[in-house]
């Protein structure tokens, strides 16, 4: 199943990169549940929500995508990232664990709700940051939808959306 | 905000593309060797019998350990920067260098008298060695913890003790240009201890500088 995983995951990233935006939502679907998975065994104890550090995956996955070599394997760049941010998770709440490299891979699980770090991240950028990135991530609109309802040109929707997440991923789990 | 949604925003994210890393790796080490250069020739430059030295063993020995620690360090690094890559051989090559002046040392004290060991281990320039090797190496030394901070080290403290490594042995191939002191002997005492004090400030940039 991996083998395929794998071959499949690294396909779809590459057409990403190559501007396809279904196979990112996609691949991102994907990772999602397989780091999900990933994540929810290795945190056994409370502290940590494991949703917060899937998020967390994603964000870092998606703005440090231009480390990915794409003649290399992406499940080990994805675990590495996963593996690495769920150190830092625990880091913060000051518990050292040490976290066995991701050779054995996760099986997909789905999404739990509850309150996220995310959102303190998100209300921490500026105002007009995070209406764009509310707008399109929240309410689900598009980029054309969102210019029109903040009258602003898709430019600028794309622009403060690239900055808002990049600030996100930074601030993300600081306080 | 659901993960759901948060892909939502990554999705519709995705046009915007940012440089790979491995020829941002090459750009970076391209301008690290244009400041090395710059600060190089504005301050100490060549020594003036450059030309005769260079058909010197000794002389010409200097650059191979540099040069070593330079190629070595930078492949380390590129891997260090790379979530999920493997390093172990490049660890491995990084051994190469100290291994190569430690060869030289034995050689050294083999074919030179006693008497004169201690002469040649001093020299006459250990305060400039100590003092330009970290001077050309900063500048060099910054753009390569700029790095890793566009790339993804998950060992930030390593990564930016190799990033220091690498800014030492840049600077210690511009400056044996420059040293009169040729033999191993100072090689190894005094370019180490400059080398080891970047590859220490670097440690420290990994630490609190390269978050991500």
């Amino acid at each position: 199943m991996t083998g395929k995983d794998e071959a499949e995951l690294s396909r779809l990233l590459r057409a990403a990169i190559a501007g396809d935006e279904r196979a990112y939502a996609d691949f991102l679907h994907r990772i999602a549940a397989l780091v999900r998975g990933f994540v929810r065994r290795k945190i056994v104890q409370g502290g940590v929500d494991p949703e917060d550090v899937v998020q967390e995956t994603l964000l870092a996955i998606h703005v440090k995508r231009h480390t990915w070599r794409e003649d290399a394997p992406v499940l080990p760049w994805v675990y590495a990232i996963a593996r690495f941010k769920l150190i830092d998770a625990f880091r913060r709440r000051g518990r050292r664990i040490e976290v066995e490299i991701a050779e054995t891979f996760a099986e997909p699980e789905a999404e739990t709700v509850s309150e996220r770090d995310i959102n303190r991240a998100l209300d921490g950028l500026p105002p007009s940051q995070r209406s764009v990135v509310s707008s399109i991530s929240v309410d689900g609109h598009s980029i054309g939808e969102t210019a029109v309802k903040l009258g602003i040109s898709e430019t600028a929707v794309r622009v403060s959306l690239h900055r808002g997440l990049a600030a996100i991923a930074k601030r993300f789990g600081r306080r | 905000m659901r993960t759901e949604d948060l892909i939502k925003a990554l999705d519709a994210d995705a046009r915007n593309k940012a440089m790979p890393l491995g020829l941002a790796w090459w750009l970076a080490v391209g301008v690290a060797v244009v400041v090395a250069a710059m600060v190089f020739f504005m301050t100490i430059g060549p020594r003036p019998d450059i030309m005769p030295a260079m058909h010197t063993m000794r002389f010409m020995s200097k650059f191979v350990f540099t040069l070593a620690l330079t190629t070595s360090a930078f492949a380390l690094i590129r891997a260090l920067s790379t979530p999920g890559a493997a390093s172990r051989r490049a660890k491995l090559w990084t051994l190469a260098a100290p291994a190569l002046v430690m060869i030289a040392v034995f050689l050294e004290l083999f074919v030179v008298p006693e008497a004169d060991w201690g002469r040649r281990l001093v020299g006459s320039n250990m305060m400039i060695c100590m003092s330009f090797i970290p001077l050309i190496g900063i500048g060099p030394l910054a753009i390569f913890l700029g790095m890793l901070r566009y790339g993804a080290p998950t060992r930030p403290v390593l990564a930016g003790a190799v990033a220091g490594l690498l800014a030492g042995g840049l600077a210690a191939t511009f400056y044996a240009a420059h040293c009169f002191d040729d033999s191993p002997l100072f090689v190894a005492t005094w370019y180490t201890i400059a080398i080891a004090f970047l590859t220490a400030l670097g440690a420290l940039g990994g630490r609190f500088f390269v978050r991500w």
